[in-house]
């Protein structure tokens, strides 16, 4: 594989409150390389999406990022003033939005929307971009009629995909997504995610991922990191992570997904609730919940550390087990 | 058994558009189906498939277009009356905007005693509400009753939706997507929740629901339905393990499951468009989808074929196979 095209390392995020800071994304640390999908799995509050906003640099008050570094192609996105910033944006980095419906603007049409993008980042013509529009619009499996639609004439799915047609204009080698699937049926999910993969094989770009129902990435991201309370608990193969996840949160996570294969039986789900994130224990933040914990879990927190087999867990008592 | 609700060509339209543009919207066409006593039914559907549409008309919120509504043996279609409502509450989807934030816990349970079961005594209501929340596994009973809804978290909450339902002492709960603005961790208690009340209670519930992998878990009997109309009925097992109807196949084809192996996932061929539903012509609905159809499809609406006494689907295909 190549050298990343996305680094980032110890990235902190703070929410500000009435008691204080909120710590919503703690010291995470990833690396994308090129053509690569990595999903971020986690329950809502977790930070994932807020971490997804950190590294596209579009955090606005009352979050910050008090920490780290986002390296994109060689350049630390963190230190960009913003007219910098917008020389890449929808160049390099892309972003499509969870919900289509309010990220798509009601009173202009997909062509306008999409012509929109092209003025901002390119000299080219109009001829040009009608070209380019009614290419991508193509790519995505919308009728070129529909470059005259406006949003509330297309369906959620088509919306969805007009939105990543959008992201994909300017040949991006990174689209951030995040839950752009969460708004759709079953069978529109599907059909999106085969898309996304598909254009992925065909045009090379990498794609970060966020999503809550981790069933849905199973077959299409290569790495998953999950996420609980801020941190990345495990992070690994995608495949290998479904089959033999080690983390006691992830496993719970897993395990909490009735399936339509085999005998019916019963599960549990996990009990308890996640942490609050202003002024969290010193300890592992997952202890609570945990049907592993021991003592050493409450007195400090554990290291995220990687296994030889290119894994990484931050648990005390899977990683005593493992070493 | 004892058939506590009997649904029988229900359909509910709606105008929609200008007034002489406008046309009539098929929510639900025709759907007749029956829930027995201390079961779980499962209405499975995607986004406009009517499913919301047959709670709400259950639940009196509007009144039906046609078809008759038989519960506990009498018609509730004229006028759902408070004993009806009581009888058959509703858990809302949405945690956070379904229960009343300025009051506590146990304050909204009270009423819904007092309202609905005016034989206990004041003394006793206190007592029974704590009770109520321990049965959807709040505890200890007291002290939730003394919180108020903010110091609940998404799942608690819809467990106290489930709990202000049981206090009416109902026999049918109607419960409308009730887990999908949860996360999935908290998802699987709320369904053990709904079948303990299933087994220890002896309430049936309707569980409205677009994951087919839940409705599995939770369900005894499913209803798939596709843009109004019923295509596929049966008990669980039989569905799940042979589904006959293609857009039954096509939904568990979709449905993401982590288990599966990966040579198994692809197409995805199916742009999942939804189906049109207003003005719709005469002809089997899924047809413009179908990958089996012919052109009596187009012309003609398939009746039930019943494949065993707990099965039954509408497809000429399968008719004719």
């Amino acid at each position: 594989m190549s050298s990343p095209i996305l680094k980032v390392e110890g990235l902190s995020v703070h929410y500000e409150t009435a008691h204080g800071p909120a710590q919503a994304v703690n010291n995470v640390s990833l690396e994308l390389h090129e053509g690569e999908f990595l999903a971020i799995v986690g329950e809502s509050g977790c930070g994932k999406s807020t971490l997804l906003f950190a590294i596209a640099q579009l955090l606005t008050y009352p979050a910050s990022m008090v920490a780290g570094s986002v390296i994109f192609n060689g350049v630390d996105l963190a230190k960009l003033s913003p007219e910098e910033l917008r020389q890449h944006r929808w160049r390099d980095l892309s972003v499509v939005m969870q919900s289509a419906m309010n990220a798509l603007n009601p009173t202009l049409s997909i062509g306008a929307q999409l012509a929109d993008v092209c003025k901002a980042h390119t000299d080219w013509d109009d001829e040009r971009i009608a070209q380019r529009s009614a290419e991508v619009l193509a790519m995505v499996s919308i009728d070129v009629a529909h470059l005259k639609s406006y949003p509330f004439q297309l369906s959620g799915g088509m919306r969805q995909r007009a939105m990543i047609a959008m992201a994909l204009l300017l040949e991006p080698k990174l689209i951030i997504m995040d839950e752009p699937t969460s708004a759709l049926d079953v069978v529109a999910q599907r059909s999106l995610m085969s898309q996304v993969q598909r254009l992925r094989k065909e045009l090379g770009f990498a794609v970060l991922f966020v999503t809550h129902d981790m069933s849905v990435v199973s077959h299409f991201s290569d790495r998953l990191a999950v996420m609980y309370a801020g941190e990345v608990v495990e992070i690994g193969s995608t495949r290998e992570v479904f089959d033999t996840p080690e983390h006691p949160y992830s496993h719970g996570l897993l395990e909490a997904f009735p399936s339509l294969l085999g005998a019916k039986k019963e599960l549990l789900g996990i009990p308890g609730n996640p942490p609050n994130l202003v002024n969290p224990t010193s300890g592992c933040l997952f202890a609570d919940r945990c049907n592993l914990v021991e003592d050493a879990c409450r007195s400090s927190r554990p290291e995220l550390l990687a296994s030889p087999t290119g894994r990484s867990v931050r648990c005390v008592v899977v990683n005593r087990t493992t070493s | 058994m004892t058939v506590i609700l009997k649904v029988t060509h229900l359909s509910r339209h709606f105008r929609v558009g200008g007034f002489r543009s406008g046309g009539l919207l098929h929510a639900t066409d025709d759907v007749s189906f029956e829930v027995n006593a201390g079961e779980i039914v499962a209405l499975v559907g995607e986004s406009g498939s009517g499913k919301s549409t047959i709670a709400r008309v259950l639940a009196g919120l509007y009144p039906p277009t046609s078809g008759s509504i038989e519960f506990e043996g009498e018609s509730i279609v004229k006028r759902s009356s408070r004993k009806v409502r009581g009888r058959m509450p509703m858990v809302f989807q949405d945690p956070f905007g379904s229960i009343n934030p300025v009051l506590r816990v146990g304050h909204s349970l009270d009423r819904s005693l007092k309202l609905h079961r005016p034989d206990v005594p004041r003394s006793e209501r206190k007592r029974l509400a704590a009770e109520m929340v321990e049965k959807v596994g709040l505890t200890p009973g007291a002290e939730v009753l003394r919180r108020f809804p903010h110091e609940l978290s998404g799942g608690q909450r819809q467990r106290l939706g489930f709990a202000q339902a049981l206090a009416s002492n109902p026999s049918l709960i109607l419960a409308d997507e009730p887990v999908s603005m949860l996360d999935v961790s908290i998802r699987i208690g709320l369904l053990n929740v709904m079948r303990s009340l299933r087994d220890n209670e002896g309430v049936s519930l309707l569980y409205i629901t677009h994951d087919l992998a839940s409705a599995r878990y939770a369900a005894d009997r499913m209803i798939v339905l596709y843009a109004g109309k019923i295509v596929e009925e049966g008990a669980t097992e039989e569905v799940i393990a042979s589904p006959r109807h293609p857009y039954t196949q096509l939904l568990m084809s979709t449905a993401p499951d982590p288990r599966l192996p990966l040579a198994d996932v692809e197409g995805g061929d199916d742009l999942g468009e939804p189906p049109k539903v207003i003005d719709p012509g005469p002809g089997c609905r899924f047809a413009p989808r179908c990958p089996l159809a012919m052109d009596k499809c187009r012309t003609t609406t398939p009746e039930y074929v019943q494949l065993s006494p707990t099965h039954r689907t509408a497809c000429f295909a399968v008719e004719e196979s």
